[in-house]
């Protein structure tokens, strides 16, 4: 039913208003007495060495490709699982080998050190 | 047989509009006594006595946090990226509040004009939108630690991204264990099927609901996942630079996302609006009407909405939310924070590989239980009850071994094994 979505198109549009009206609403109620000293980065009261935009490790990069695979493996978990009843054993079995082929990749992973944080 | 009025467009838009702003304010306020929940419970935890002085309780006192919020200055750094760093806030706040949109909160009400489902979306995709929409939760705390151009909030930002996608994996895969026992996406069903079963899902997917929980509470950032902002390490990290109604509109964010995450926790695992031990309140939408269930034959059992039940049932909902709500608070409270290198361990070394094999187990004991021509209802319930049972035990078991979750104490390798140095050497932590 495609009716059933108009209820959420009123809810975004709400939400954006809120968020929208509260940022509009402080910027025109607030004060403003801008220092240099207001426009520093805070580091605890030092004053700032450098700037942000360094290299940074490459983990972070590691963990969002490894989510990229095994959240396109829980989407293609949905349709089989909503359905495992009427499916029976053969899709079960094609089920298992598909998780047992990604829990390799992952041990795989494990072995190679890509998910240590030391 | 229950009669089924459907609501023409004009009242079906109109009605909509109203449950849109009804479900929006409470979720606000929520938030907003939240707030203020928080500190009185930390402070009762504490032995203090917490914020009493705005009105009577300190019951005012969110709403002079709000004034004082939305009039005090706000500073941006000089250096920082402006279109984005005013974008974070917006793009926060929002999919939290969103998400309520799907959340079935009571029994359907009858009204002159037809009866009106009480959820404000029932869109036949429930649960996907509900995961797409919290993945879009990371960016809004991404940006604004980016923007920052603040090596705090940089930091924060980078722990919060790669905290919360390691964690969306394992909630996916949670619900992935639910939607085998529903046969379905829609929350509606979720609940309905739970009134069928005669059990709610904790029990016969336990594991699934500590999976979720502790997901939940990665997701929503919060202690004992906290890394993100941790005070002692981050001063607040990516929030670090907001002020004002900003670093308000954060706050915001995360209570929101704390209120969805405990209705999910009440429809997903606790029957949502359902009222336990008491069949009365069994109302589903079937193409010949409202029904309570199917008798033996397989022929529908008609059920009368009625405004009493919808009441009743609104309460159970809001009790089983304000239950997790003040389960997040006392959590908050009573544990430490995780080391980040327990958190990516916890979250890919054991929540993943454990829930794949567990939606593997469930599916299997389904299949076995079809096999056997078992109906869906208490015995099939109680089988699966068992064999999670088993399962969490032995998950809870193994967490437990001191090597998963390992402690700050030295450890030092024996054969295969790490050990930690006091316990083998016989020390004082020998005797724990």
């Amino acid at each position: 039913m495609a009716k059933s979505y108009i209820p959420l198109l009123i809810i975004l549009g709400v939400t954006v208003l809120n968020a929208v009206g509260m940022a509009v609403a402080s910027h025109i109620l607030n004060p403003r007495r801008p220092t240099p000293q207001k426009a520093m980065p805070y580091e605890s009261g030092m004053i700032p060495l450098g700037d942000t935009r360094h290299r940074f490790s490459i983990k972070f990069y590691m963990v969002a490709i490894s989510f990229i695979v095994f959240d396109l493996e829980t989407i293609f978990l949905v349709p089989w699982a909503v359905r495992v009843r009427e499916l029976g054993w053969g899709p079960f079995v094609a089920v298992f080998f598909f998780v047992v082929v990604l829990a390799v990749g992952l041990v795989y992973e494990w072995k190679k050190g890509g998910l240590e944080w030391e | 047989m229950g009669e089924m009025q459907e609501l023409s467009t004009f009242w079906f838009v109109t009605i909509g509009a109203v449950k849109v702003l009804a479900v929006f304010t409470v979720v606000m306020v929520v938030v907003a006594y939240m707030t203020l929940a928080e500190r009185r419970v930390s402070a009762f935890i504490q032995d203090r006595l917490g914020p009493n002085r705005v009105g009577p309780f300190g019951l005012l006192q969110p709403i002079a946090d709000g004034l004082k919020n939305i009039i005090k200055e706000e500073t941006m750094p000089g250096t920082a990226a402006k279109f984005y760093f005013v974008l974070g806030p917006a793009l926060a706040i929002m999919p939290a509040v969103v998400t309520m949109a799907v959340i079935p909160f009571a029994a359907p009400l009858p009204t002159p004009v037809g009866t009106v489902d009480m959820v404000v979306a029932d869109v036949p995709i429930g649960i996907l939108y509900i995961l797409a929409l919290s993945s879009l939760a990371v960016y809004g705390i991404v940006l604004s630690g980016w923007a920052s151009n603040n090596k705090y909030a940089f930091l924060g930002g980078l722990r919060a991204s790669a905290q919360m996608i390691s964690y969306e994996v394992a909630l996916g895969l949670s619900v992935i264990a639910v939607l085998l026992l529903v046969g379905n996406v829609t929350l509606t069903e979720t609940v309905w099927q739970q009134q069928q079963l005669g059990m709610w899902f904790v029990f016969p997917l336990s594991l699934a609901f500590i999976f979720f929980l502790i997901s939940a509470l990665a997701e929503t950032n919060r202690l004992p996942f906290d890394m993100p902002e941790a005070e002692s390490e981050l001063i607040t990290g990516y929030h670090t630079e907001y002020s004002a109604m900003k670093f308000s509109m954060f706050f915001i964010a995360e209570y929101a996302h704390v209120v969805t995450a405990s209705a999910l926790l009440a429809t997903l695992f606790f029957g949502g609006w359902d009222i336990p031990f008491w069949t009365g309140d069994d109302m589903f939408r079937h193409e010949s009407g409202w029904i309570k269930g199917f008798d033996e034959a397989g022929a529908p059992i008609a059920a009368t909405p009625s405004v009493l039940i919808t009441l009743l049932t609104l309460g159970a909902f809001c009790a089983k939310t304000g239950f997790f709500l003040l389960l997040y608070i006392w959590i908050r409270w009573t544990l430490p924070r995780f080391r980040y290198d327990q958190v990516m361990h916890l979250g890919w070394k054991v929540m993943l590989p454990g829930a794949l094999g567990y939606i593997m187990l469930v599916a299997g004991t389904m299949l076995v239980l079809e096999q056997l021509e078992v109906p869906f209802g208490m015995l099939y319930g109680g089988v699966l009850t068992g064999v999670s049972g088993i399962t969490t035990l032995a998950f809870l078991f193994f967490v437990d071994r001191d090597r998963v979750i390992s402690g700050a104490h030295r450890k030092r390798n024996v054969g295969r094994r790490r050990v930690p140095v006091a316990r083998e050497a016989g020390g004082p932590a020998a005797s724990n």
